[in-house]
């Protein structure tokens, strides 16, 4: 099909552009701006499975980036444990907290779902700043340990972490790629549109719904992981806080809720401009891009509910009108 | 153990859980009527107190008078909420207005943060503040009594208003079917802008006050939106009665359940009952 | 053998009685006509037949097979389809994607689904709209749509509940050149239906329901003429 061609084309020009430009420009503030875009595109798209395209939005995606740090982290500090293997683990882990919150709410219409992710989200980091084994609200630092790909740790060079997120972000678009043409992409859509009628076409709706937060769960725990290793150190009141939750809503909902390209759009605007504004605005505390942030949303919202994609698609339309 | 403790404990629990109600009642009337979560209703709550707070501070006005000033104030929050932000998303999918009351409280929580800081504030020589009542061993705090019974009558006001009042007439059928209310010449717009006042008044009032016993800071509504939520889901959504009784339910669990397993662990416990309950009674505990 | 029958079913929202020990039975190749006033349980009846509700008492049997208790995204798979009242398109779909909603039911596979679609689409007439998205087509279209999609999941009883209501006469006459083409791919249908010509044109057999009774049933010939239909129903617009 024509879409997809484009798709390709579009897509390996972006793979190419991200591999080679980090090359080009040996500086190092570039280079964790790209990594940083790329960890939060993947994890945007990862949300948007089960937020965007099977429409059930989550508060608390911060629940199972944090297990996925935590299960990389800890068992590397404390056993010197491949953070690869910590990394499935928390895969695993994500997976069951997210049976825990959707077997009894996914059968419920209304708000359960948005009510259950944004409580667990508190209750979990209430429950890791008081564990004593990850040092509680102080939280762990990634030992020193000999660099290189079986620990995941490169000291010299942020290029190993660049390539390996950049692996994630393709294996990520791809696969949202391929479920949006698959019968299980079409029931996730159609459970968001008409829940009754996909019913009544035969669709599990609490099924399809498990099946979109288990793997969002999944993918956002393994870069909870990507990102802890990244920056060293890791605590409940990042890794695990509400701020991780309304970026990653935030950034889908700026690009687009529900579309293949929303989450790496969002991206591209919102993680500059958060690292830059941090600079500028440095001293003032945290607040001012949160402020910028939150009116975002809403204005998002009530001006272009589907984001980035749709002014582009408004915007391709008139031209085509033309 | 020691009874008089366990009775303490009894007591604690229901005097935050009756303001615990007021606040779910907010939440649940506009849930019921408009199926919207409102993220932004821990917000108002702050919103409320710092105004409290403020007025204190600056103008020297006793909390205790204040509130009907936070209350009007809070109401007028409510409808413009609704204007600005809830009724231009009503016709996209119910994901946008949740999302949009989302953005709207970190708005709300961050603009406080900026321009009044993080700390943490307190009201210490006002009318109630500090004084308490003791008897056969047992204390309790005045301004959280008084609070109670303020929540109390407030709910039942609000109660009576939703079932007697032409207002609360229309307000139910909306709720029921807004098209057919519109057809029966309801104005359903403006049935949805009071509810919204009307829900952020209730929290103003309970605002209003905590602020008598609770410090007062920028993310303060966070946890009692968080067990608001959970309050008005255990009550059945839309449900009045129900969200007063989980309030109380929730506030028992909290004081006593926090006193034996730890009080770092209370909002553990709270969830861990919303799941038990959500599973065994989807619509509520007191809807079927 | 009966393709649908409902023995004893009654239907309670709390104190309400929206059907009260309906006996009814549909025989394979047939069209049956439910009609009946505002609030007489038709909604119902098809709500209780395909799992969207489970009646309080009573058992429904689908080919000799008790369904009353299967979970509603089953009843698609063992055979039996549906409309809405209110339309239910899915309006962000293209109308293809629509038809392949229902395709999926016996195709998982996309491309086998979009080739069956297609088919579908042929066959209703929609082939020249395939590319547009749902939500911009007229009523009747979606309508249609519905449709579609329903004989998309291959059953072998459909239920449509009100499918030409708020149609044009033009289009209701189209709605009607398609069940009947629906009905001679051996499809057993029952139709809820509100504009009396019509009823009466297609329906081999007639069910009158009143405040979730079922008063009469039988051939269009004689409901027009029973007594009690024209009190309960026809008299709003006969004796008016
Ligand atoms: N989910 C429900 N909860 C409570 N009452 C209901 C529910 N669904 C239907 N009812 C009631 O059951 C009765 C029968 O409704 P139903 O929709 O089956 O009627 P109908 O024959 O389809 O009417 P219409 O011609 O208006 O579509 C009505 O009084 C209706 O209010
Ligand atoms: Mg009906």
């Amino acid at each position: 099909m024509q879409n997809d061609k484009n798709f390709y084309i579009i897509f390996s020009i972006i793979l190419i552009f991200m591999a080679v430009a980090p090359l080009v420009i040996q500086n190092t503030h570039f280079q964790h701006l790209l990594i940083m875009l790329l960890l939060f595109a993947t994890l945007s798209q990862a949300w948007n499975l089960i937020g965007g395209y099977a429409g059930q939005v989550s508060f608390g995606h911060a629940v199972f980036f944090g297990i996925g740090s935590y299960a990389a982290m800890a068992p590397l500090t404390h056993w010197g444990l491949t953070p690869w293997v910590g990394m499935l683990i928390g895969g695993v882990v994500a997976i069951i907290v997210a049976l825990i919150i959707g077997v009894p709410v996914f059968r419920l219409k209304g708000h359960y779902f948005a009510i259950s992710t944004f409580a667990v989200a508190e209750v979990v980091r209430e429950l890791f700043t008081n564990w004593e084994w990850v040092d509680g609200p102080i939280g762990l630092d990634a030992p020193v340990l000999e660099q290189g790909f079986y620990n995941l740790m490169f000291y010299k060079n942020k290029l190993p972490y660049l390539y390996i997120v950049l692996v994630f972000f393709f294996i990520m678009m791809l696969l949202t790629f391929r479920m949006e043409r698959t019968r299980m992409g079409y029931y996730f859509r159609a459970i968001k549109q008409r829940p009754e009628a996909a019913q009544a076409m035969g669709v599990h709706i609490s099924k399809y719904k498990q099946y979109a937060l288990m793997m969002s769960a999944f993918f956002t725990a393994i870069c909870g992981a990507l990102y802890g290793l990244y920056i060293l150190h890791i605590e409940p009141a990042t890794v695990l806080s509400l701020d991780i939750s309304i970026k990653i809503v935030l950034i889908t909902a700026l690009g687009g809720t529900g579309a293949l390209w929303g989450p790496l759009l969002g991206s591209i605007i919102l993680i500059p401009l958060q690292e830059y504004s941090r600079i500028w605005l440095g001293g003032t505390g945290k607040g001012i891009d949160l402020i910028l942030l939150g009116a975002l949303i809403v204005l998002i919202c009530i001006y272009e509910p589907r984001g980035i994609v749709g002014l582009l698609k408004r915007f391709n339309f008139q031209k085509g009108k033309n | 153990m020691d009874v008089t403790i366990f009775l303490q404990l009894v007591i604690s629990g229901l005097l935050i859980g009756f303001v615990f109600s007021l606040i779910a009642v907010g939440l649940t009337l506009i849930w019921g009527v408009m199926d919207i979560l409102n993220f932004a209703h821990g917000d108002f709550l702050m919103l409320a107190m710092f105004s409290a707070f403020l007025m204190f501070a600056n103008l020297g006005v006793d909390p205790v008078f204040s509130l009907p000033v936070i209350v009007g104030l809070l109401f007028f929050v409510g409808l413009l909420t609704f204007r600005l932000v809830i009724k231009p998303v009503l016709g996209y999918h119910a994901l946008i207005a949740l999302l949009a009351t989302f953005g709207l409280s970190i708005f709300i929580r961050n603009v406080v943060l900026f321009f009044l800081g993080p700390d943490f504030r307190v009201i210490n020589q006002s009318v109630l503040a500090g004084k308490r009542i003791s008897f056969l061993g047992l204390h309790l705090s005045l301004p959280q009594l008084v609070s109670a019974i303020g929540c109390v009558l407030i709910t039942y006001v609000v109660y009576l208003f939703i079932s007697k009042s032409k207002f609360g007439r229309a307000l139910r059928a909306t709720a029921l079917d807004k098209d057919t209310a519109l057809l029966m010449g309801i104005n359903t717009n403006r049935v949805f802008a009071l509810t919204f006042g009307l829900g952020a008044a209730c929290v103003g009032a309970a605002g209003g006050f905590l602020v008598n016993f609770y410090y007062v800071f920028p993310e303060v509504g966070l946890n009692f939106a968080i067990l608001s939520f959970v309050i008005v889901a255990l009550g059945g959504f839309g449900n009045i009665g129900g969200a007063f009784l989980a309030g109380i339910l929730v506030g028992l669990v909290e004081n006593i359940g926090g006193f034996f397993v730890g009080p770092e662990f209370k909002y553990t416990l709270v969830f861990i009952l919303y799941l038990i309950v959500i599973s065994l009674r989807p619509k509520g505990l007191f809807g079927w | 053998m009966a393709v649908l029958e409902a023995k004893d079913v009654s239907m309670y929202f709390g104190e309400l009685a929206a059907l009260k020990e309906i006996n009814l039975s549909v025989e394979q190749g047939e069209i049956l006509g439910l009609i009946g006033p505002n609030g007489a349980g038709k909604t119902t009846f098809f709500n209780c037949a395909t799992g969207f509700l489970t009646c309080t008492r009573g058992d429904i049997f689908f080919k000799g097979q008790n369904i009353t208790r299967v979970p509603g995204h089953r009843v698609c798979h063992i055979g039996i389809c549906r409309t809405f009242q209110i339309v239910q398109s899915f309006s962000e779909m293209t109308v293809l994607e629509n038809v392949m909603m229902g395709a999926f039911c016996r195709h998982p596979n996309t491309s086998n689904s979009m080739h069956s679609a297609q088919d579908i689409l042929d066959f209703t007439g929609l082939a020249d709209k395939r590319d547009q998205i749902a939500g911009s087509l007229t009523l009747a279209d979606q309508k249609r749509i519905e449709l579609a999609r329903t004989i998309a999941t291959e059953p072998d009883l459909i239920l449509l509940d009100e499918v030409m209501a708020g149609l044009n006469p033009a289009e209701t006459e189209e709605a009607i050149e398609l069940i009947k083409k629906i009905h001679q791919k051996g499809l057993t249908i029952i139709v809820v239906e509100h504009v009396m010509e019509v009823i009466m044109n297609i329906s081999h057999r007639i069910a009158v329901f009143d405040s979730g009774e079922l008063i009469v049933e039988g051939p269009p010939e004689k409901i027009v003429r029973d007594e009690r239909v024209i009190q309960a129903y026809l008299g709003e617009e006969y004796h008016a």
